[in-house]
């Protein structure tokens, strides 16, 4: 085991993955923040503590994780590139680690101009593909970045990111093998809703044989509403949401498209739950947390396997 | 080159608000290339200053030395400068710097803000290029600099934000790395970029200094 963290023990053992996602809270609502983990409980293997996403402050990732895990939810603590140089999050992997945290998810981040201090100075003094290498070095060598020896080693179940519907297509795979050979055990990758690139994606992954040395989890959003489709599809770079997605959710009765919404996530899985080379899927319901359990169920993603 | 923006002219009026004798000193190089602050800036600032302020019985100066980063150019206010109490200056910031240096008892005061190290695109028309980051990369990136043209300096892109050729934080900004990967596609060296490239050392953190093989002694003597 690298980190016998659940998720690992989970994709070891040969269960089908299933993780969610959590957002740290705009302030420090502790109250919120178990809440929002409490519909989470039992229903995943692990959920996902955003860091700062789209670039707006909340409470730190790696707090909102410990208070995820006190409400019984494994955590995978996201860091972004973006705020910090390699001396903090070196320091925050030690931290993290020493309070119990076991996996991490090494991503770039958005750019600062997207969220609430556009003002603010980027960081980006190493790159995701760089994290990655780093987190591994620490666990794998016992060495900081720098070449110095860890005074007992910070056990990670290393976590990248892959969006397989950015351009060049042709690249996206040989970027996957970047991030399998910098160390990433596993990949959760941007929201699909293009089933056709992924399968194509997958077929490539599988015949480099990457999908040996590495589990990847699809991400599933269900949509929620017509609009949301439409933002996704319009205004959110490296997102592909094909037209016959919308179709499909514009032609269902006004109130059922929430319900909709979950068909198709729960399709999806269905068809990930076959695909060669699929470890597991990563669920973000955004905003949506209270949705979770019954989406699981739908899914037929439960009950949770004990390992 | 280096590329400069004058300052708003509110802002320019307030620093030398309090002064009776104001030279307004233009650089002939970087600065008046990119129509920031070469001698015709200096005769637009002039006039635009006396105007407002000429009531207040402030008078100007005007001047364009040909290198406000040389000390041999600056030697040659030696004499002028006593009839001043303050000095603009429209050179880059290193121009500004070096003069305060010479003239250390002036006040100085920067009439531009320095932009970036760029190239001309077309009359007026800048765009950067180069951070200085002190370990080029080019050699490997198909002659695109990532540290300067990719939002977030990746050494490993594209990231999963380019879209369609474009950056995400503005469609009319090209995604560099999808730009390197096209480059070396067409070159055949996608190789290049099949390797990780390690965390990069940024030697831009302090304050640099260059001495070139064979003027080592020299400089040894000066100091």
């Amino acid at each position: 085991m690298k980190s016998g963290s659940n998720l690992e023990k989970i994709l070891k053992a040969g269960h089908f993955a299933f993780t969610g996602e959590v957002g740290p809270p705009r302030g420090a609502n502790v109250q919120a923040l178990r809440e929002k983990v409490a519909h989470l409980k039992g229903k995943v293997d692990m959920a996902n503590i955003t860091d700062n996403q789209t670039a707006m402050v909340r409470m730190s990732s790696w707090a909102a994780a410990m208070i995820c895990m006190q409400e019984g939810v494994e955590p995978n603590f996201q860091m972004v590139c973006r705020d910090r140089n390699r001396l903090a999050m070196q320091a925050d992997i030690l931290g993290a680690f020493a309070h119990g945290i076991r996996n991490i998810l090494c991503l770039s981040g958005d750019h600062q101009q997207f969220g609430d201090h556009p003002q603010s100075k980027g960081v980006f003094d190493i790159d995701s593909m760089q994290l990655i290498g780093m987190v591994k070095k620490m666990r794998d060598e016992g060495k900081f970045l720098g070449g110095a020896d860890i005074d007992i080693p910070p056990r990670m179940f290393i976590g990248a990111a892959a969006n397989p519907f950015a351009e060049p297509f042709e690249w996206r795979v040989h970027r996957l093998a970047k991030k399998v050979a910098a160390g990433a055990d596993f990949i959760q990758t941007q929201c699909v809703f293009n089933m056709e690139k992924i399968r194509e994606w997958m077929r490539r992954a599988n015949d480099m044989g990457l999908t040996e040395k590495v589990a990847i989890l699809p991400g599933i959003t269900p949509m929620k509403s017509i609009g949301m489709a439409k933002y996704m599809k319009n205004k959110v770079p490296g997102m592909d949401v094909p037209e016959n997605i919308i179709k499909r959710l514009q032609g269902v009765d006004p109130k059922m498209v929430a319900d909709e919404g979950i068909k198709i996530a729960c399709e999806q899985i269905q068809e990930f739950k076959e695909m060669k080379g699929v470890a597991g899927v990563h669920l973000m319901a955004i905003e949506w947390e209270h949705k979770v359990p019954e989406i699981a169920e739908r899914a037929g993603v439960l009950p949770r396997p004990e390992v | 080159m280096i590329v400069a923006e004058r300052k708003p002219f509110d802002e320019i009026k307030n620093m030398v608000s309090g002064y009776k004798r104001v030279l307004i000193l233009g650089c002939g190089t970087c600065v008046a290339v990119c129509l920031a602050g070469g001698s015709k800036e200096v005769e637009t600032l002039n006039t635009e200053l006396s105007l407002a302020l000429g009531k207040d019985k402030i008078k100007f100066g005007t001047n364009t030395i040909e290198r406000q980063c040389d000390m041999e150019f600056l030697e040659e206010l030696d004499t002028e400068i006593g009839e001043y109490d303050a000095v603009i200056s429209m050179a880059c910031g290193a121009g500004i710097q070096f003069l305060a240096q010479r003239f250390p008892d002036k006040p100085v005061f920067p009439a531009v803000n320095t932009s970036f190290i760029g190239v001309n695109l077309d009359v007026g028309w800048y765009e950067e290029k180069c951070r200085a980051c002190g370990s080029c990369v080019l050699g490997i990136t198909g002659g695109i600099c990532p540290v300067t043209m990719c939002a977030k300096s990746l050494f490993n892109g594209p990231c999963g934000g380019t879209n369609q050729g474009s950056c995400e934080i503005d469609k009319d900004q090209p995604c560099a790395w999808y730009q390197i990967y096209d480059r070396l596609a067409l070159q055949g060296r996608l190789e290049q970029i099949i390797e990780i490239s390690p965390p990069n050392d940024w030697r831009n953190q302090k304050p640099g200094k260059v001495i070139q093989p064979g003027y080592e002694e020299r400089v040894k003597v000066q100091k």
